[in-house]
């Protein structure tokens, strides 16, 4: 087992009676890229939060590389790096001044861990003199990130880095998380597409402040329990409704034009769907048994998480 | 630290509408007060209800209609007639000189002159009454050399203000109204900036210090303040003939103290405000109304009711605009008010003390 | 006067700002009570060309058609016919649901015996009525997404635009959403999404893409997968930036 970079036990946290995190435990090992996978209001920000030394939790406990997130938060300031959910450079500085003035504060120049960040800030040094706010968001996110690395940070956290950004950009910049992990950085991430969370090593579910599933995409996929069909036809609504009369069925869920079916193993198969659609006037369709994706899993756990 | 200075400055640089308000302001303040909003008085209608008739108390009329301020209202012949002369609007003075007026001044005796005015502006009622005194107070010290008759008592503020010019009266007012504004307010608003955009959570979580992040904040704008001061002060020399009777180094170095006594209020605000909405409408309420109205700017101390005098006296800007003019008009040194320099020091500690206490080093 | 068998007929729309063509000749049609996706990255000219179908900007030229009345002389025409939903603002937080419903009701003109009907059948159908004077700042955010979406199509419009619907909602609640939007368009109300998160894309009957102004791919998304030898949408938007690029 590798080191222990980032570690959190039984973290809650209220706002007056809202509880955004119910006993959060789990552990980042050295050099992975973990992702918290999970809608908005889930909780991500706020555990982010706590680790960022930003907000004190009400019980519970982190530590970062060893140090206390409530006791050591200076020194830990030191060793982190943060991108906030919202863009938050200086949209009136330029590239350029921005990325000075981050290196300034952490009482570092920008020769010093050039190396870390230039082929991120390559891409955007053509437009080094224009003013952030005039910066297309796939080019934002790449200043950002410049900034939250100037400092040779151990450990980075990420906060929806790829929200409101195209699909090119958030392709982009996963490529350029898996090269920094490969100069042993450990990353944090949170994100609510569920599509991102093959790329992390390991990644947690989380919903309604608490963590319904830890571990490797795979291994996560591994413990659904159903039999998956997906099938398709012309009117997807009419198709829905139909399916869901289905007395040994799980699950039925809209996946694109493609609906998702689930039913306990051995109970149900292609032939017993296909009797069942032709008795209600079905005729076309497309039938055909899938692997469970993270989002399948999710929606499981979630429905699990809301009947206890 | 020096990071922080040159972005804060970049901000401010690059913001074009608030680079006007910044230094147009003061200009534009200054020209308004000095040309437009005189409280200076000229030709206002007066009468004389002259009970002697003597040589004294003509001789004294006739001061009153040459020095330029008021002139020949209707003729009130009585005492009883007074009022209806004021609701008519014809007069908004009368000078009743009592009997026997120079026999009076001859014996030695206080010969009564009694000011009634029209109170239904009291603005100029009490500017009119105040400049009549000061003409009569002169009257008798010209008939008495070196012995001074208290006819009537003058107010003192005229005795500094010879030639009773209300631009005089103003600059000291609009100096102490700007310093605050420029300071608290664009303090307080640049720091809520960075928590409305988010960029104030990453500077917490870097290693900057609390009083790194309230310093760099700070500083540009002690500049920039400075910078208005003088530029007010060049002005009023220039365009109104303003004169700087005490040391220009006292003021300004009175001016910076100021100054950051604004700033510390600016912090201080910031810490309670999340937005720049809000920051701007406390700093309004919460400092530019009672920097107008209960700082002795435009109304007067001594009028107001206790209250509002305890509550003025916790007033930074009453303070200082009694330093200002201090220096400015009389020309005295520190040692006629190191009281309220005093006074102003210790606010700043307290306030700076409590801005940098309260600046979380969290969020929320 | 709605004769056309067409919610929308664009045909070469072109909006330009200065010497910056915001959108470049596009031609499209949109059949009524179908769900159609307008894809494109930000800065695509997504926004652009829904401002100007929900008449608050003029094009520069173009025939343009929305439901029935054209973009340049009937605007009033056009609003009073549209509804219009975005993930950033919908709904006014510090009121309660049912003051919003008589908010947006009473814009559109509808009487008070309407509003009420409408308020009761839609909360309803989304099983909320005890809810009926909570303020929407205490509701879920799903909750909240479904309400805006039933506020947005209150006066029964005959094209509702929505803007982003469901960035950043749980998967559960992303369905029912989309189970909504399903059940609107079987009721003959046209949808026009906009959107750049391309798993949206996968519920529409057929998207555009939109890539520097230009219409790039127009199809079903079964279609244009096979012809970008593609597995998702997702796949096919970078086939095709990556072309462009």
């Amino acid at each position: 087992m590798n080191k222990v970079s980032v570690y959190g036990k039984g973290l809650t946290k209220s706002y007056g009676k809202t509880e955004a995190l119910k006993s959060v435990s789990f552990s980042v090992e050295k050099g992975e890229i973990f992702g918290f996978i999970g809608p908005d209001g889930a909780g991500k920000t706020t555990l982010f939060r706590l680790l960022t030394t930003l907000l004190l939790p009400d019980s519970g406990a982190a530590s970062i590389e060893g140090l206390d997130v409530v006791k050591d938060y200076r020194r830990l300031r030191q060793i982190l790096g943060y991108m906030p959910g919202r863009f938050s450079l200086y949209q009136d500085l330029s590239v350029e001044e921005n990325l000075r003035f981050f290196a300034g504060i952490f009482k570092v120049s920008i020769s010093d861990n050039y190396h870390l960040i230039a082929d991120i800030y390559e891409q955007i040094a053509p437009f080094a003199k224009r003013r952030a706010g005039k910066l297309s968001g796939g080019m934002k996110q790449k200043l950002a990130l410049s900034c939250a690395l100037i400092h040779k940070p151990e450990v980075l956290i990420l906060d929806e880095p790829t929200t409101g950004v195209d699909a090119v950009s958030r392709r982009e910049f996963w490529e350029m998380l898996i090269r920094l992990k490969q100069s042993g950085i450990t990353i944090l991430v949170a994100t609510p597409y569920m599509d991102e969370a093959i790329l992390c090593d390991r990644v947690a579910l989380i919903q309604h402040g608490t963590i319904m599933a830890t571990g490797s995409p795979a291994d996560i996929i591994q413990t659904y329990p159903h039999k998956l069909f997906r099938i398709k036809s012309q009117n997807t609504l009419q198709l829905l409704r139909i399916m869901r009369q289905m007395p040994e069925l799980k699950s039925a869920e809209m996946f694109g034009e493609y609906i998702h079916i689930g039913s306990s193993p051995n109970k149900m198969n292609e032939s017993d769907i296909a009797a069942f659609l032709n008795q209600n006037n079905i005729r076309q369709f497309d039938l055909e048994p899938m692997e469970a994706g993270i989002e399948d899993c999710f929606m499981h756990l979630m429905k699990q998480q809301s009947s206890t | 630290m020096k990071r922080f200075v040159i972005k804060e400055f970049l901000h401010i640089f690059r913001d074009i509408r608030s680079m006007v308000i910044l230094f147009g302001m003061p200009i534009a303040q200054v020209l308004l007060f000095g040309f437009a909003i005189t409280n200076e008085v000229k030709d206002v209608r007066i009468s004389v209800i002259d009970q002697s008739n003597d040589q004294h108390s003509l001789a004294l009329t006739q001061k009153l209609y040459a020095s330029g301020y008021f002139i020949d209202g209707e003729d009130i012949p009585s005492v009883t007639l007074i009022e209806e002369g004021f609701r008519k609007g014809v007069t908004k003075m009368v000078v009743v000189i009592g009997p026997g007026f120079a026999s009076k001044l001859a014996t030695g005796e206080k010969p009564p002159v009694q000011l009634i005015a029209d109170a239904s502006d009291p603005n100029t009622a009490s500017l009119i009454t105040t400049y009549a005194s000061g003409i009569i107070s002169d009257y008798s010290r010209g008939l008495m050399p070196g012995k001074g008759l208290p006819v009537i008592s003058a107010e003192p503020r005229m005795l500094y203000n010879p030639s009773l010019k209300s631009v005089y009266m103003f600059v000291p007012g609009i100096i102490t109204i700007l310093l605050m504004l420029v300071s608290a307010m664009m303090t307080s608003i640049s720091i809520a900036r960075e928590k409305e955009l988010g960029t104030m959570e990453v500077l917490l979580v870097s290693p900057l210090k609390p009083v790194e992040i309230v310093a760099g904040k700070v500083m540009p704008y002690v500049v920039l303040s400075f910078i208005n001061a003088v530029t007010i002060l060049v002005l009023s020399y220039f365009v109104f003939d303003m004169p700087v009777n005490g040391s220009v180094l006292l003021l300004l170095a009175e001016s910076v103290l100021f100054i950051l006594l604004a700033l510390s209020l600016g912090i201080l605000i910031s810490t309670i405000s999340n937005s720049q909405q809000t920051a701007m409408m406390l700093s309004m309420f919460a400092l530019m109304l009672p920097t107008i109205l209960l700082s002795g700017f435009i109304f007067p101390i001594e009028n107001m009711p206790d209250v509002l005098q305890w509550i003025s006296l916790i007033m930074p800007p009453r303070w200082f605009i009694v330093i200002v003019k201090s220096i400015m008009l009389k020309g005295t040194g520190i040692a006629f008010f190191w009281k309220e320099t005093l006074i102003l020091v210790a606010m700043t500690v307290v306030f700076l003390a409590a801005s940098v206490k309260k600046f979380n080093i969290r969020l929320a | 006067m709605q004769t056309s068998e067409y919610a929308i007929e664009a045909h070469g729309l072109v909006k330009k700002f200065g010497n910056f063509v915001a959108n470049d000749h596009l031609t499209f049609d949109v059949k009524k009570g179908e769900i159609f996706g307008f894809l494109g990255a930000n800065g695509a000219g997504k926004t652009t060309a829904m401002k100007i179908l929900c008449g608050l900007l003029l094009p520069t030229s173009g025939k343009i058609k929305v439901a029935g009345f054209d973009v340049y002389t009937q605007t009033n025409l056009i609003k009073k016919h549209i509804g219009y939903m975005s993930q950033k603002f919908s709904l006014y937080e510090d009121l309660s649901i049912e003051e919003n419903f008589r908010f947006y009701g009473g814009i559109y003109g509808l009487s008070r015996k309407q509003i009420a009907e409408r308020t009761s059948t839609m909360l309803k159908k989304l099983d909320i009525e005890p809810l009926r004077k909570s303020l929407i700042s205490s509701l879920p955010l799903g909750i909240r997404q479904k309400l805006a979406f039933s506020v947005a199509i209150i006066h029964s419009p005959g094209i509702v635009f929505l803007d982003e619907p469901t960035g950043g909602v749980d998967p559960i609640t992303r369905r029912q959403f989309w189970e909504m939007i399903y059940e609107a368009s079987e009721q003959g109300i046209t949808v026009f999404v906009t959107t750049h998160y391309m798993d949206e894309a996968e519920y529409c009957n057929r998207v555009s893409i939109m890539v520097d102004g230009r219409i790039e791919a127009l199809g079903t998304p079964g279609e244009l997968k096979k012809k970008f030898d593609a597995t998702d949408m997702n796949q096919v938007f970078l086939k095709l930036a990556r072309k462009a690029g």
